[in-house]
């Protein structure tokens, strides 16, 4: 059900990289979970409105008031591969 | 003078307040506990009490009811400065600099994190193997799982490690390693606890509580993890129930008490011996003024289909924030660029069942894909939803097994998702309909606890702990063989010290997160 | 040969004027020192969660009721997911099927929809000293990230690079005027996309679309959208087809390249934002934003010429430079009911103005309109009204007004005073003025004879010599009508 591309297209999508053993494994186990899923499919839901959460409608804006900002060696400090004064990553034009 | 770690939270609490035992040596004695636990359910100890109160006072006072308490926390609430990875090697190590609400209201109420717990990865799991830090054994059979994701905080509390934990549920993760390790798990209304800082697994489903010893110290517990809504946190909607605050269930009796069984989700899979148990519990309700009789939860057989889709495509979106570039571990990369920092670290951060997890959940959500997944999951959930408010109109409170079986072997269904995933068929209803549920000790089967599963409308909190309560009483049930590692459960301990060990288990006194 | 015509439709993306952020409570502060208004919200920190800026909405609801737009009741936001390193959540929470803003349309472009969003981080190159074994790096700055930004789609109404730019001009000045942004496109407040296709001349259905990404001037929208038609019309008259994808303008090439991602297709997996459930309009904030709407440009135009009597032209840039329409509004007030509204539009749109750019060049200060706003300027809406009238009076000549309205530029201070210090008073009365012309007439007798035949032309010697003598500051019909008296013509 689920082959090969897809899962390497999944994979993309995901950002996941995949080795070459890990793939038919992966194929294997998206189609068995699938298909056992696949019930829902039996289902009539003509007309039903989805749920995507079940709290009702309700305001939580927040007012436009500043809060303090993070010290930057602190916003920084957890960064595998952090410069002077931000976070550093391989240029997307390389 | 009596051991400390015998009392319960409350107790703790009153002891603490009257200066029978000061907070020091209660903190102590299960720090020291804590650090000769042999079921790795730790993965960071606190050096001291002020290490886990923040910079807050523990001074005893009106407002701090738990004052000097010491409570296990599930590695992915977030706690300033102490590590936090969600039980996964992409996060290992990581210091968040904010403290979780749920977390930081037990501390403002007087609590102190004992420990970190450890837990499935980013909660993906119903068996603790999925962990980065290793599994975690059950304190009651040390070849069993305790269940998950929670899995780290039911079995600290079983084993007497710790008198409380704080857990999460998603899909039934606090609600059934409570029932597989003995203890009691309060899954509350979602939208009752704060969900900022808690490493979100899926964001319509997470909610916070607590796994405790008893129904009382779940209701303390829950009390002060709950209040007003959390203004970081849109979903956060506050306690909202008939009382302005949950009070300390003392009921007795059961009577006038409405308690429906729902013949749909009594089927096949259930073991007989947790069949058994069930049956006597609602004997015993019965006995004690409660009216049992049947409904239907139609939709409630789908429950899993649409779980095993929502969740997952909630987790894919969630967890594409672990990218390696603001915080976590990045994968060697080399000379590779920025697809190669993604997808490497990606691969080598997180594990088979998060990678399995992530895949299902893009998958329906991609185009193509959407309508005849995702969003047909959705309309499920709406006739679940609809199903339950069908069902209170009639009776008060929901009682079903809290899992179709006791506590099984460790590695026995890793290699089978589908046999793992039906783990949690009792518990995932009432996770897609957002109501509260707990789960109580009721009994044994082959020397394993057996939970029952007690859920009511939303916000019927104090409902479902007043029943509890009741319940507990009737019940009795001893949960000390879980206490000693010297209990005659121990079969088999050198063979899982060591492949825990195998596993990269931490020393959660060191400082491995670091 | 085909004649091809482009259809164009715009997405603007426009950043708020919030004190802070969409989702967390940093402080947007433009060009300060990277990552230093970040928080574990807007970096994406694990457990954290958004939280709705009550004043970003209210802002785009004004938007949307400035431009007649159908105004959501409530807000749901969806999650538009990719990974790149200035999307710190791997998602943009944006809108998706219930935008804010339903329709709507401005002057003559219809739109589809507004909607809000977050704004992605920036990413610089490192540079030189960034280089890391041999790559190059980048460096991600968070300051911007969560900025919160209205996105406004136009229907596929445009016709020509010309439009399209001339729509935008109106477009920003009604942002500006609505007071919702900056709309500084240096400084990437105001950006602007096009959707380009082309069509043979007579057909109404749409061609395979291209989309031409960010381009931060007037100019450079023009010659960007002209390359793209040129280039479409080329491809399509050669056989080929055109593709669907994301383009890049260079001006200075002129060229135009694709931006097609080489990590593979685009699928951007829309779904309800689960960490927020929907969320009801607050009445308040409603009936805030609808009583915040000014005057818009168009409006203002309109009233203008219709109730004020001015030229379209006056009538426009009057009211298409705010502080310009404010401070002939406040001129008229000063100068009463039987002012001439044009001559005062006239010596503030063309001199007033003309005079503060000079001075504005001449300090070398920035472009900011705000220097030119001439209610900072020196001259007071009373002395310019009073300067009108004088001049309405025949007090003082047009000229001699330009002169004492230098005056004003430069020193401030009141008309009268500047005529009577300055002896710019027009030699007026009749009594004042004929001996200088008689004089004139007795000086130039060959001229006299010329005009006793009927011939006017030679009337501008008799002029000239009267200025000379008055040193300018008779009135050249006054002495053309002394003329013909004394003539008897
Ligand atoms: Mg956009
Ligand atoms: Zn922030």
């Amino acid at each position: 059900m689920i082959d090969r591309d897809t899962v390497l297209h999944v994979a993309t999508l995901s950002r996941l990289e995949l080795r070459d053993d890990e793939i038919e494994p992966m194929a294997r186990e998206l189609s068995a979970v699938l298909g056992h899923l696949e019930t829902i499919g039996e289902l009539d839901l003509d007309g039903v409105e989805p749920t995507a959460h079940v709290l009702v409608e309700r305001s939580a804006l927040r007012a436009d008031e500043p809060r303090p900002s993070l010290p930057r060696e602190q916003a920084l400090d957890q960064a595998p591969d952090a410069s002077d004064d931000g976070f550093r990553v391989p240029s997307p034009q390389a | 003078m009596t051991d400390p770690t015998s009392l319960s939270v409350v107790e703790a609490a009153s002891a603490l307040r009257r200066g029978d035992l000061s907070q020091d040596e209660l903190f102590g004695a299960y720090r020291e506990r804590a650090a000769a636990d042999d079921t790795n359910s730790f993965t960071w100890l606190a050096d001291d009490l002020q290490a886990g109160l923040g910079d807050r006072d523990a001074a005893p006072g009106t407002d701090r009811p738990l004052a000097g308490v010491p409570l296990a926390v599930k590695d992915l609430f977030c706690v300033t400065g102490v590590p936090t990875a969600s039980a996964s090697n992409l996060l290992r190590g990581y210091l968040p600099p904010y403290t979780a609400t749920a977390i930081a209201r037990l501390q403002d109420a007087g609590a102190t994190v004992l420990g970190k717990t450890n837990q499935d990865e980013f909660a993906m799991g119903s068996s603790n193997e999925n962990s980065a830090f290793g599994p975690v054994l059950n304190p009651w059979d040390r070849t069993k799982v305790p269940g998950g994701s929670s899995g780290g905080s039911a079995a600290a509390v079983a084993a007497g490690l710790a008198p409380a934990a704080i857990g999460t549920d998603t899909g039934g993760s606090v609600r059934q390693p409570a029932a597989l390790c003995g203890v009691v798990g309060l899954k509350p209304t979602y939208g009752s606890v704060s969900r900022y800082g808690m490493i979100a697994f899926a964001s319509s489903l997470d909610q916070a509580g607590p796994i405790t010893r008893n129904v009382e110290d779940a209701a303390a517990l829950f009390r002060a993890m709950t209040g007003p809504a959390d203004p970081n946190d849109m979903t956060s909607i506050g306690w909202t129930g008939n009382s302005p605050e949950i009070d300390l269930p003392t009921a007795e009796r059961l009577d006038g008490v409405r308690i429906g069984v729902p013949t749909e989700l009594l089927g096949e899979g259930i073991e007989p011996g947790v069949r058994a148990s069930f049956d006597a519990a609602l004997a015993t309700a019965e006995s004690l003024g409660a009216t049992i009789v049947e409904v239907a939860l139609p939709h409630a057989r789908h429950a899993l289909s649409a779980y095993y889709l929502l969740a997952p495509a909630e987790a894919s979106s969630n967890l594409a924030r672990f990218d390696g570039v603001r915080y976590g571990n990045r994968a060697d990369i080399g000379q590779g660029g920025l697809v190669e920092l993604y997808t490497k670290t990606r691969h080598d951060g997180f594990g088979p069942e998060v990678k399995r997890r992530i895949m299902l959940g893009t998958y329906a959500l991609s185009s193509g894909f959407y309508d005849a997944y995702y969003r047909r999951a959705q309309q499920v959930r709406t006739k679940i939803v609809e199903d339950f408010a069908a069902v209170h109109q009639e009776v008060d409170l929901i009682a079903t097994p809290t899992s179709p079986t006791v506590a099984w072997g460790l590695g026995e269904r890793t290699d089978d998702p589908i046999a793992m995933y039906q783990a949690d068929v009792t518990t995932l209803p009432q996770s897609l309909a957002g109501v509260p549920a707990i789960s109580i000790p009721c009994g044994l089967s082959d020397g394993l606890p057996v939970g029952l599963q007690l859920s009511g409308a939303a916000f019927s909190e104090q409902a479902i702990l007043d029943a509890a309560h009741a319940l507990e009483l009737a019940f009795a049930f001893d949960g000390s063989p879980a206490r000693g590692a010297d209990s005659g459960s121990v079969r088999d301990g050198s063979a899982t010290a060591s492949g825990v060990a195998e596993l990269g288990a931490p020393d959660p006194t060191g400082k491995d997160a670091a | 040969m085909t004649e091809y015509e482009p259809v164009i439709g715009l997405e603007i993306h426009v950043q708020l004027a919030t004190k802070t952020k969409m989702f967390c409570g940093c402080e947007l502060v433009f060009g300060d020192p990277p990552n230093t208004h970040t928080c574990q919200v807007c970096l994406g920190m694990p457990g954290t969660l958004p939280v709705v800026n009550a004043e970003a909405i209210r802002l785009g609801l004004m938007i949307g009721a400035a431009f007649g737009g159908k105004l959501a009741e409530r807000l749901v936001f969806h999650r538009k997911s990719y990974f790149y390193p200035d999307l710190p959540k791997g998602y943009q929470i944006s809108q998706f099927d219930e935008p804010l803003v339903d329709g709507g349309r401005l002057g003559d472009v219809g739109l589809e929809r507004v909607h809000v969003e977050e704004d992605a981080a920036k990413l610089t190159h490192a540079g030189a000293s960034g280089r890391i074994g041999g790559s190059t790096s980048s460096v991600v700055d968070y300051n911007r990230g969560g900025t919160p930004l209205a996105e406004i789609v136009t229907l596929p109404e445009i016709r020509s690079a010309e439009q399209a730019s001339s729509w935008l001009r109106l477009l920003r000045e009604t942002l500006r005027q609505l007071g919702v942004s900056d709309v500084n496109m240096e400084e990437g407040s105001l950006r602007c996309d096009a959707n380009i296709s082309i069509r043979p001349v007579g057909d109404t259905g749409l061609g395979t679309k291209t989309e031409l990404k960010n381009m931060n001037s007037f100019r450079f929208i023009e010659q960007g959208i002209n390359a793209e038609v040129a280039r479409q019309i080329s491809l399509v008259r050669a056989g080929e087809r055109v593709q669907q994808e994301t383009l890049h303008f260079d001006p200075r090439t002129g060229s135009i390249t694709s931006l097609r991602s080489k990590e593979g297709s685009h699928d951007y997996r829309y779904f309800p934002e689960p960490d927020m459930p929907p969320v009801a309009v607050p009445k308040e904030l409603l009936e805030s934003a609808l009583a915040s709407v000014p005057e818009l440009p168009l409006e203002r135009a309109e009233r203008f010429r219709t109730e004020l009597g001015l030229h379209e032209e006056s009538a426009r840039l009057l009211a298409f430079r705010r502080a310009l329409g404010d401070y002939f509004e406040a001129t008229l007030a000063a100068a009463g009911d039987d002012a001439d509204k044009q001559q005062v539009a006239n010596w503030i749109g063309n001199d007033l103005v003309r005079r503060l750019e000079a001075l504005r060049r001449d300090d070398d200060a920035s472009d900011d309109e705000s220097s030119t706003d001439p209610a900072a300027s020196k001259v007071t809406p009373q002395a310019l009204a009073e300067l009108v009238a004088l001049v309405g009076a025949k007090t003082i000549n047009r000229k001699a007004g330009e002169q004492v309205l230098d005056v004003l530029v430069a020193e401030g201070g009141s008309p009268a005073a500047i005529v009577e210090d300055k002896g710019l008073a027009a030699v007026g009365g009749a009594d004042e003025l004929r001996p200088v012309v008689q004089a004139a007439l007795d000086a130039n007798p060959d001229v006299v004879e010329k005009l006793r035949t009927g011939n006017m032309k030679p009337i501008g010697a008799i002029v000239g010599a009267v200025m000379k003598e008055t040193k300018g500051r008779a009135d050249g019909g006054e002495v053309t009508r002394l003329t013909r008296e004394i003539l008897g013509l």
